[in-house]
């Protein structure tokens, strides 16, 4: 059992480098269009408008109840069908994440938005703001600075799942790992070299929202 | 966009039992795990509370591989790499005579990652007990395993129920993983039926449709859990 072959990582770096800048860049722009969506989703909840938040409040509950990979399959099929020619399965995975990341984004920014204080809300409208403005200059940026380690949390969460692009062959780390395991015969060494790889990046990450925690305790 | 609908596919024979098979393999693989996870991260997020250095380090150990690897690596480094990693004979019995490979590793994979997850809940459950309480016990002579027995334990398990909520519904959600080795889960069969009919649309929405009624299920029966366990007058923080 002694007879593992680490030089296969080495030999396959270029290959699996590729594949791991593919998961950050789909982690990167999968975060941005998230919080977004997600904040947009978050006003329309809370907006007061019933209808509205009617539509947002079950997008986000019918999102949160499936799993992601099934969120995955729905894009993969439906985004080439919508749009009448395929567009690359680099384009409806990343539909496919920020629209459901967004569900969770949008739990968040509520929470956020809701930590801020009223009178926050009427010191803006005493000043003349409207609501855009009280949103945007007021509100907003308060709510985002009380959310940041659990947006970073998230995005952790959410670099992690896009290691299930696997499901449809999109070429991320741990594709690329997968097939350098199965092409060289090295099942052992690639996955365990994943894990590290996965571990290190999402620990230093946690380690981040420790001392942004501590940070803004004090 | 041209799309030939036809819902009656998921009635036909062969399909419809895909589907149920799949809702089948979806509940049992998700219960199975649910029970490993509860209880290894009960012992675990104690053993993080714990006065004692070494249990405390190990426990957190745990929890932040778990939680820190994907869980899809997890599951190919059960199915895949530890067989070969073990001795000969476990790995030749794993590979060879272990009953239902596919369902054992997806059940123990999802359990342990779980279990990590978990482990946070009841450990922040414990903290949030007053620390008053576990003065209060010391000062009635009770040492630190009856102090966990007879007060920390109770009160905590009672408050953590709320966020197991969420957890629990994300273990069904998770149980979609296993497909990746070749459980036939419901995903799976969804996608089966796409593949076969090209009725991807009906197939994704039945899926749909019955993990939207998998979490109703779970939500209502958490619900009620919550209403027996509530402290009567403890308006806990959520953990």
């Amino acid at each position: 059992m002694g007879d593992f072959d680490f030089s296969v990582i080495t030999s396959n770096l270029p290959f699996l480098w590729q594949g791991l800048q593919l998961s950050l860049w789909l982690t990167f722009l999968s975060i941005i269009g998230g919080i977004v969506l997600g904040t947009l989703l978050a006003l329309a909840r809370l907006s007061g408008i019933a209808p509205l938040a009617f539509v947002a409040a079950t997008y986000v509950n019918l999102i949160r109840s499936v799993p992601l990979i099934l969120v995955i399959f729905w894009f993969f099929f439906l985004v080439p069908l919508a749009i009448g020619r395929p567009i690359g399965s680099f384009y409806s995975a990343l539909i496919a994440f920020v629209l459901f990341e967004a569900a969770y984004y949008s739990e968040i920014m509520r929470a956020g938005i809701q930590s801020v204080k009223r009178g926050q809300v009427h010191a803006g409208q005493s000043t003349g703001l409207n609501y855009w403005q009280i949103q945007r200059y007021v509100v907003l940026p308060q709510a985002f600075r009380n959310m940041i380690p659990i947006l970073v949390t998230q995005g952790i969460i959410l670099f992690q799942d896009t290691s299930l692009v696997f499901v449809v062959s999109l070429r991320d780390f741990m594709t690329a790992s997968s097939i350098v395991a199965r092409t060289e015969g090295r099942l052992v060494e690639m996955y365990l070299f994943a894990a590290i790889v996965y571990f290190v990046i999402c620990f230093s990450g946690s380690m981040l929202v420790r001392s942004l925690k501590s940070r803004m305790s004090t | 966009m041209n799309y030939n609908w036809n819902w009656a596919v998921l009635f036909e024979e062969q399909y419809l039992s895909w589907l149920i098979s799949g809702f089948g393999w979806t509940i049992s693989v998700a219960l199975s795990a649910w029970c490993i996870a509860i209880v290894i991260g009960a012992l675990v997020g104690v053993g993080k509370t714990v006065p004692n250095r070494v249990i405390r380090a190990i426990c957190a150990t745990y929890v932040e591989i778990f939680r820190n690897v994907p869980l899809l690596v997890q599951m190919f480094i059960w199915y895949f790499a530890v067989p070969e990693i073990l001795p000969d004979d476990w790995g030749r019995w794993m590979k060879r005579d272990m009953p239902n490979p596919e369902f054992v590793t997806a059940v123990v994979a999802l359990g342990l990652y779980t279990a990590s997850r978990i482990a946070e809940q009841v450990r922040a459950g414990i903290e949030t007990v007053p620390p008053g309480l576990t003065a209060a016990a010391t000062a009635h002579g009770m040492n630190v395993s009856q102090t966990y027995r007879y007060v920390l334990l109770p009160i905590s398990f009672r408050m953590i129920v709320p966020p197991l909520t969420s957890e629990f519904l994300t273990v069904f959600k998770n149980s979609s993983l296993a497909l990746t080795i070749g459980l036939l889960e419901l995903t799976a069969q969804s996608q089966q039926i796409a593949e076969y009919t090209f009725q991807g649309f009906e197939a994704f929405t039945a899926a749909t449709v019955i993990y939207v009624c998998i979490a109703l299920v779970a939500t209502v029966l958490m619900q009620v859990l919550e209403k027996y366990t509530r402290i009567p007058g403890y308006v806990g923080k959520e953990g």
